[in-house]
């Protein structure tokens, strides 16, 4: 009553699969259309569960904030808090009383406002009608305003409390300059203060016309049906065109670094550059490289340098986060302090190495066989199907973006992703930060200040 | 506004889908059990090994084991190197991780339906013959501190959180952190590694569970093929270790560095497993529900758009422990406002609860949220899942998935009120807080350094 110590099904699957090669996989099918209002609506029809994903994601992300920084953030905050004839209390209601669910926040591109919601009656209309309207027509009371403000300064000095949030923050300012991704999206303390309810009715007046919007719809019901949910989103929308494209992203002339001390058991270590847009000629070579980089979990080559052959940090990763101008590429680790600098060394020495040489082919093949062998579970789910919708409306990718996923990954090659990162990043011109106890950094600064 | 009737003809394919959501059991000779929920939705599948053991499993000294030996399991067996398991799964485009929690240790594949022999393969596999060798240990120990160091070392929250749970609980093994303490995982040995997965890693102690897009009688099948050969180990439940009766009120303070203060009382109360009657956990979790199911919910409505004491508060309890825990108030009071004025408005907020019954609209509002959580719930297999393995692991038993939203829902303003008054008394009750701590003379000098970065390549 021992295991087979033979190789047995595993290894047969195995071979199978590999055999197999490259499928094609059919996303979900997207319809899409627009409103008489002007907005884009994409929708897939997911009758199994008697419910409907919605979210209208706007062109007013925190890079619209201009000098007041967390205005977006704010703005979206206080879509909830009154709207019409209602009050907070009263939107909080005719959403929850009959198990609906709201959110709304912004991020640097984009305001998402999204809802869930059971299809049966009166749940259904009930959560159309408030949606629509605090859409249209949120109030921004000020009473409401100054109770949002305050929060928010005291989540602001929240994430003074975490280095990773510090860091992140300080990260972002170096990479991106004056540039507005370089502004966190909740704002400082200053310019959160300085926020009026003028600044919020202008925002909206300026930024949610529907011809601003998409609108991304998963659910049961059908065309018709999501072509009045559509309409009514939008309908009362305030009027106006598309927002003008964000200036370009500046690359970093001169490697920076940042030490900031603070008193953690840990040194955060962050580094990055500007990276790529959605819908970036490179995306595939720099998805798939950054996978085996960085991006693949436990399997990565950062993962395997740091913590599998040095036990030097429980969490380390690289990402591109594409945007629409190019987001950064970041990477980072957490470390005791006593030995940041080595698993700095290594961390940065890792990318090097990637950018030199490149994938090799076993890496490559290992990479391409996660990613397409795990498309399925990328569109299971009607929350993942809605997110995907609101990107491919928002950054205009083609409808077949998903059908033709896996097929855009299997062309990647090595040769491809090594002359992408060589062209895309540059080793000698990384924004570093470093958070961590003292003795870390060369000047005492960090927590507790105002910044 | 228009009503509109879209909708209603949609709900006969949503019906039928809906009926095929039966469990279906077996249970192999070694003493596995194995679950299976079909969910045609898409063609995957998730596949989860639940084992009875986690931190309120250890002891004074050994705190943390469990999940080091979880991190452990990714490291290698008699049959396969470290990692080889993680790359092999990654290879089949999977997803997988493991979680350690105080009931249960629990290891998953996330899969294209056609890859389910692997990952059984792989599980039967380090379910017995886990190579557990030393070399790996000292370097996944490093790994493990510095894991603690992230969660709960340099979180004051977190920190806070850690040791009000050891301050509450006397002799419940729920006052261990699930990470460990720092001090026993500098100590702990190989050898406690070794000891722990003998104990407790066997396919009697385990439950397999399958959801997606499979069919049960094959599952069962391959189950027995991987598993079946898999010797059973003598187990010996842990002692329960009864929590005494609490004698007063307890409070604590943590100081640590931080900037703004939380408040933390929790009240010990009965789980399911515990209760002299059989309503009043399900009881409770309504009370957190009235307290704090969503923004409408009377902590949101009354203490931070109200009367704005507080920035952010929450209520939470869980009927599904393997042993009884807490009713946990927990909050950050708004600006002007210090954790005294927030810790009174709460017990405000109890004291209504124990006097006033809770009206039949705001009772109606949980119960709708209770009905829609369980259709939300099937877009997500893997929660589906959990649930499963959940209930079984902690010894309450997976059939309680079919009727636990009844019991919910059955839950009258009577025994509300009646709860409030029995549990949520100054004798169960503790208080802790974090007092942020100054550092000092520090400041923000963000200019920057422009340095040369150079790495020596390996």
């Amino acid at each position: 009553m021992t295991p087979n110590p033979c190789p047995s099904a595993l290894w047969i699957l195995f071979a199978l699969f590999l055999c197999s090669g490259g499928m094609a996989q059919a996303g979900p099918e997207i319809q899409s259309w627009q409103t008489a209002s002007g907005a884009r609506v994409l929708f897939v029809a997911a009758p199994d569960l008697p419910m409907v994903d919605v979210r209208v994601v706007f062109d007013a992300g925190s890079a619209r904030d201009g000098e007041r920084s967390g205005l977006a953030s704010l703005t979206a905050a206080m879509l909830t808090q009154g709207a019409g004839d209602w009050s907070a209390d009263e939107i909080a209601a005719r959403f929850e009383n009959l198990g609906a669910e709201l959110s709304a926040s912004a991020d640097r591109d984009t305001t998402a406002v999204s809802m869930r919601t059971l299809t049966r009656q009166p749940a259904m209309e009930m959560a159309i009608e408030t949606l629509s309207t605090l859409l249209s027509a949120p109030t921004f009371n000020e009473a409401d305003l100054e109770r949002l403000r305050r929060n928010r300064l005291i989540s602001l000095r929240q994430d003074e409390e975490s280095p990773r949030s510090v860091g992140e923050k300080a990260l972002y300012r170096r990479v991106f300059g004056s540039h507005p991704y370089g502004s966190d999206p909740s704002g400082t303390a200053e310019t959160v203060t300085a926020i009026t309810r003028d600044d919020l009715v202008d925002f909206h007046r300026r930024h949610f016309p529907a011809a601003n919007a998409v609108v991304a719809i998963v659910g049961a019901l059908d065309r018709p049906g999501a072509e009045e949910l559509a309409e009514r989103m939008t309908a009362g929308l305030p009027p106006g065109g598309r927002a003008a494209a964000l200036p370009g992203v500046v690359d970093l002339e001169a490697p920076v670094m940042e030490r900031v001390s603070f008193p953690s058991s840990q040194t955060t270590v962050m580094a990055g550059q500007p990276g790529m847009r959605r819908g970036d000629p490179d995306y595939f070579a720099l998805y798939v490289g950054n996978h085996i980089l960085g991006g693949s979990g436990l399997v990565s080559l950062l993962m395997e340098e740091i913590r599998e052959k040095r036990g030097l940090s429980y969490s380390t990763f690289s990402y591109f986060m594409p945007l629409a101008q190019p987001g950064p590429f970041l990477m980072g680790l957490q470390t005791k302090n006593e030995q940041a600098e080595e698993a700095r060394e290594i961390m940065l020495a890792t990318l090097r190495r990637f950018i030199d040489e490149g994938p090799s082919e076993a890496e490559l093949a290992a990479a391409k066989r996660n990613i397409t062998g795990g498309f399925p579970l990328r569109v299971a789910s009607n929350s993942d199907i809605v997110a995907y919708l609101a990107m491919i409306g928002f950054y205009g990718l083609p409808l077949d973006y998903l059908d033709r996923f896996t097929d855009r990954i299997e062309a990647v090659t090595a040769a491809q992703i090594k002359d992408a990162f060589a062209r895309r990043l540059d080793p000698d011109r990384l924004a570093t930060v470093v958070v961590g106890g003292r003795g870390v950094g060369e000047r005492t600064a960090g927590f507790g200040g105002d910044s | 506004m228009r009503r509109i009737l879209f909708g209603l003809l949609l709900f006969l394919p949503a019906l039928a889908a809906l009926a095929d959501q039966a469990v279906h059991e077996r249970t192999l000779d070694n003493g596995l059990k194995v679950l299976v929920k079909p969910d045609r939705r898409a063609p995957i599948l998730t596949s989860q090994v639940w084992y009875k053991v986690g931190s309120s499993y250890e002891y004074g000294g050994v705190t943390g084991v469990s999940h080091v030996l979880e991190h452990m399991m990714f490291k290698g067996t008699e049959r396969l190197a470290p990692g080889e398991f993680s790359r092999i799964i990654a290879e089949n485009g999977g997803e997988e991780n493991a979680f350690t929690g105080r009931d249960y240790t629990a290891y998953y594949q996330n899969l294209a339906n056609d890859r389910l022999a692997i990952a059984f393969e792989l599980e039967a596999d380090r379910m017995r013959k886990l190579s557990l060798a030393q070399e790996d240990f000292a370097k996944e120990l490093e790994v493990v501190k510095e894991e603690r160091r992230t969660r709960t070392d340099d979180d004051p929250q977190s920190l806070t959180f850690e040791r009000f749970n050891a301050a509450a609980y006397d002799a419940s093994p729920y006052r261990n952190p699930v990470i460990g303490w720092a001090g026993d995982l500098d100590q702990l040995t190989i050898g406690d590694l070794r000891e722990w997965y003998r104990l407790w890693y066997a396919p009697n102690n385990a439950t397999l569970v399958v959801a997606g897009d499979v069919d049960p009688e094959q599952v069962f099948a391959l189950a027995e093929e991987h598993f079946g050969p898999l010797e059973p180990e003598r187990i010996s439940p842990p002692k329960s270790r009864p929590e005494p009766e609490q004698l007063g009120e307890k409070r604590l303070s943590v100081m640590a560095p931080a900037l703004e203060p939380y408040l933390l009382m929790g009240f010990k109360a009965p789980a399911v497993i515990d209760a002299a009657e059989e309503w009043e956990p399900y009881a409770l979790e309504v009370l957190a529900s009235v307290l704090d199911g969503g923004s409408s919910a009377r902590l949101s409505r009354e203490l931070v758009r109200g009367s704005q004491v507080a920035a952010s508060t929450s209520a939470s309890y869980s009927a599904f422990g393997r042993l009884p825990g807490m009713f946990l108030l927990s909050g950050v009071p708004a600006k002007g406002h210090d954790v005294g004025q927030l810790e009174a408005a709460l017990r405000a907020q109890i004291e209504r609860v124990q006097t006033d019954l809770v009206d039949d609209q705001e009772l109606e509002r949980v119960r709708n949220q209770l009905i829609a959580q369980k259709v939300y719930e099937r877009d997500s297999l893997f929660y589906q899942a959990m649930v499963l393995g959940q209930l079984e692991t902690v010894g309450l038993g997976w059939e309680l998935a079919d009727v636990y939203v009844d019991r919910l829902a059955a839950v009258t303003p009577e025994q509300l009120r009646a709860v409030a008054q029995k549990y949520l008394v100054p004798a169960r009750l503790t208080v802790g807080m974090l007092d942020p701590q100054p550092i000092d003379d520090t400041h923000t000098e963000p200019s920057p350094v422009a340095l040369e970065i150079r790495a020596n390549d390996p």
